[in-house]
């Protein structure tokens, strides 16, 4: 019934197993299923993309794997371990621009990340925070408040935290949403630049085609209402026309996800 | 049918077409003046506390003047008059001591009403039925004024300091920890999230991420808090004519009335105001610059 999805590559063991995962949350008149039975597997370095319209359950799932909801059903698994509460080696980044914290400087809170998570502390956890916060280019705004930086340079900010732990994985919740056009692609840009020397893992919600062609090398495909498996396809980012069909990429995609006549809802996409 | 024609003709109108261009823009540095200072005026205007002392200014003034058409220091001294019994109070008098008095007695109050705020809200976060706890009892006490405790606290605990301080805690405890608790309970889902997602929990997630976070809120409530302890202290010593042992200024309002040495007795008033004025501006304003100001969570 639970089958593995795809088969594993030889000689290597998944990072995050996820098998089977039904999720539901109660809502004051409803008992809603968020996910039904969903199961898939992240590697290690891959930057695998959940995608799918608004009620797929890609936010929710993502939650779950940060340990912040337990499954009805189904297990989850990260390097063997099973996944209990919410902890370090899985750190989110969020869409919102409140992630920091407002009563810390940008070096603060790498810092804080730093000493809260036990990982370092003092000079070296300094040290550490300074190496990130240049990796996102804001060495000149290492002692600036958060209300006074730009929604751009606070989500750099909160991948430089969340990178600075050195995380087993990488959560992200729509990081880019809420940024404007010109800046998104800019940050996507840098995304991949961090990828290409860091090499982390990362799973990424989004709800944009475009977004998941370009940022993902995996990207799993969702159905809503409940959310469901339908796919996990491969991406080298460029958008590549599938020899088969004759599509590319983003058109295969944008023709399994809305087959069923259900309407993209770009804004407020909380799957 | 001439309309439908311009109508259409409309229609097919295309906009002009237009030459594109490019040019170099100057560097910034190069364009002169992108800022420039203040006038002397405008600066002196941006002065909070300049503003404010024009106001009490306005008000003296008021006073003064209506005190000398009223001619009568029996019901209304005159702003001079009253500065004078408040320097004679000062110099001469025991005007300070009894402040002092007053304050330590203050500040003891405020300092357990503190306490026993921290306690009831700590525990109103960690657990349902400790939040039950504090819910019901600020419902039921906050209303309760400390005021109308004292007959009894007069019964236990005599005539003397621990009745003040029950009716100062019991001024205190309520609207402070109320103030907290809901600041605590507006903390941002997001932030909560990110504390628990770097391993906080219990007091250090308390400490790190709630109180920070509701820092605006507990200010409010201490600042709260603060106002109503003084009330209630100048209360209990001037209508039940209670001095805790040495006496406060309450007291030297009371007895200056019963002197119908009403200058005195607006110097005491006055020096009350000054108080509140003081810590206000001195104390809180300077905690929230270094606290939500900073941190962009109040303007």
């Amino acid at each position: 019934m639970n089958a593995p999805p795809s088969a594993a590559p030889p000689g290597q063991t998944p990072l995050l197993q996820v098998q089977g995962v039904t999720l539901q949350y109660r809502t004051e008149k409803h008992l809603v299923t968020a996910t039904y039975r969903v199961s898939f597997d992240v590697y290690d370095a891959d930057r695998f993309v959940l995608l799918g319209p608004s009620g797929c359950g890609k936010s929710t799932l993502l939650k779950a794997v940060g340990g912040y909801m337990a499954p009805t059903e189904g297990s989850m698994q990260l390097k063997g371990q099973p996944v209990r509460g919410p902890g370090a080696d899985r750190v989110f980044v969020f869409q919102e621009f409140d992630q920091l914290l407002p009563w810390k400087t940008v070096k603060q809170n790498v810092v804080f990340a730093l000493e809260a998570s036990g990982k370092m502390r003092g000079k070296a956890a300094e040290a550490q925070a300074m190496r990130y916060i240049e990796k996102v280019n804001l060495a000149k705004f290492a002692d600036s408040y958060p209300h006074t930086l730009s929604g751009g340079m606070k989500q750099r900010v909160a991948i430089a935290r969340a990178l600075a732990t050195e995380p087993d994985v990488l959560l992200m919740d729509e990081p880019f949403a809420a940024l404007d056009a010109l800046t998104r692609q800019r940050m996507q840009d840098e995304l991949l630049e961090l990828w290409n020397e860091t090499r982390f893992t990362m799973l990424f919600v989004t709800h944009s085609i475009p977004e998941a062609v370009l940022l993902g090398n995996r990207i799993l495909l969702l159905s809503p209402h409940p959310g469901q498996v339908k796919g996990e396809l491969n991406s080298d980012g460029k958008d590549p026309v599938d020899p088969a069909s004759g599509h590319k990429l983003s058109d295969r995609i944008h023709d399994m996800l809305f087959a069923d006549r259900i309407e993209e809802q770009e804004v407020a996409g909380h799957g | 049918m001439a309309e439908t024609q311009t109508i259409a003709a409309r229609n097919l109108a295309a906009p002009p077409l237009r030459p594109e261009y490019l040019r170099d823009t100057i560097a910034g540095g190069d364009i002169g003046v992108v800022q420039r200072p203040l006038t002397v005026w405008q600066r002196l205007v941006n002065q909070a506390w300049l503003r404010k002392v024009f106001i009490l200014v306005v008000i003296a003034s008021a006073w003064e003047l209506y005190a000398r058409q009223l001619n009568n220091p029996l019901l209304v001294p005159t702003f001079t008059a009253t500065v004078q019994a408040f320097q004679a109070g000062i110099v001469g008098g025991d005007l300070l001591e009894k402040v002092f008095n007053s304050v330590v007695l203050l500040l003891k109050g405020y300092a357990m009403g503190l306490g026993l705020a921290m306690l009831f809200t700590a525990l109103a976060m960690m657990s349902r039925i400790g939040n039950d706890l504090l819910e019901t009892l600020t419902s039921a006490f906050n209303p309760l004024p400390a005021i109308a405790l004292l007959p009894l606290a007069l019964i236990w605990f005599g005539l003397g300091d621990v009745s003040i301080i029950f009716v100062l805690v019991h001024s205190v405890l309520w609207a402070v920890a109320l103030n907290t608790h809901s600041g605590f309970r507006s903390v941002s889902n997001t932030l909560r999230m990110v504390g628990r997602n770097y391993g906080l929990t219990g007091l250090r997630f308390i400490a790190q991420i709630l109180i920070p976070a509701a820092f605006p809120s507990i200010l409010t409530g201490l600042k709260i808090g603060w106002a109503f302890a003084w009330r209630t202290l100048i209360a209990a010593e001037l209508v039940f004519g209670v001095s805790s042992g040495k006496g406060g200024l309450g007291w030297y309002i009371y007895e200056n009335k019963n002197m119908l040495d009403i200058p005195a007795v607006f110097a005491g008033l006055l020096t009350v105001i000054l108080i509140g004025l003081a810590v206000e501006n001195l104390i809180f304003r300077n905690i929230e610059a270094i606290t939500v100001r900073r941190w962009g969570m109040q303007s």
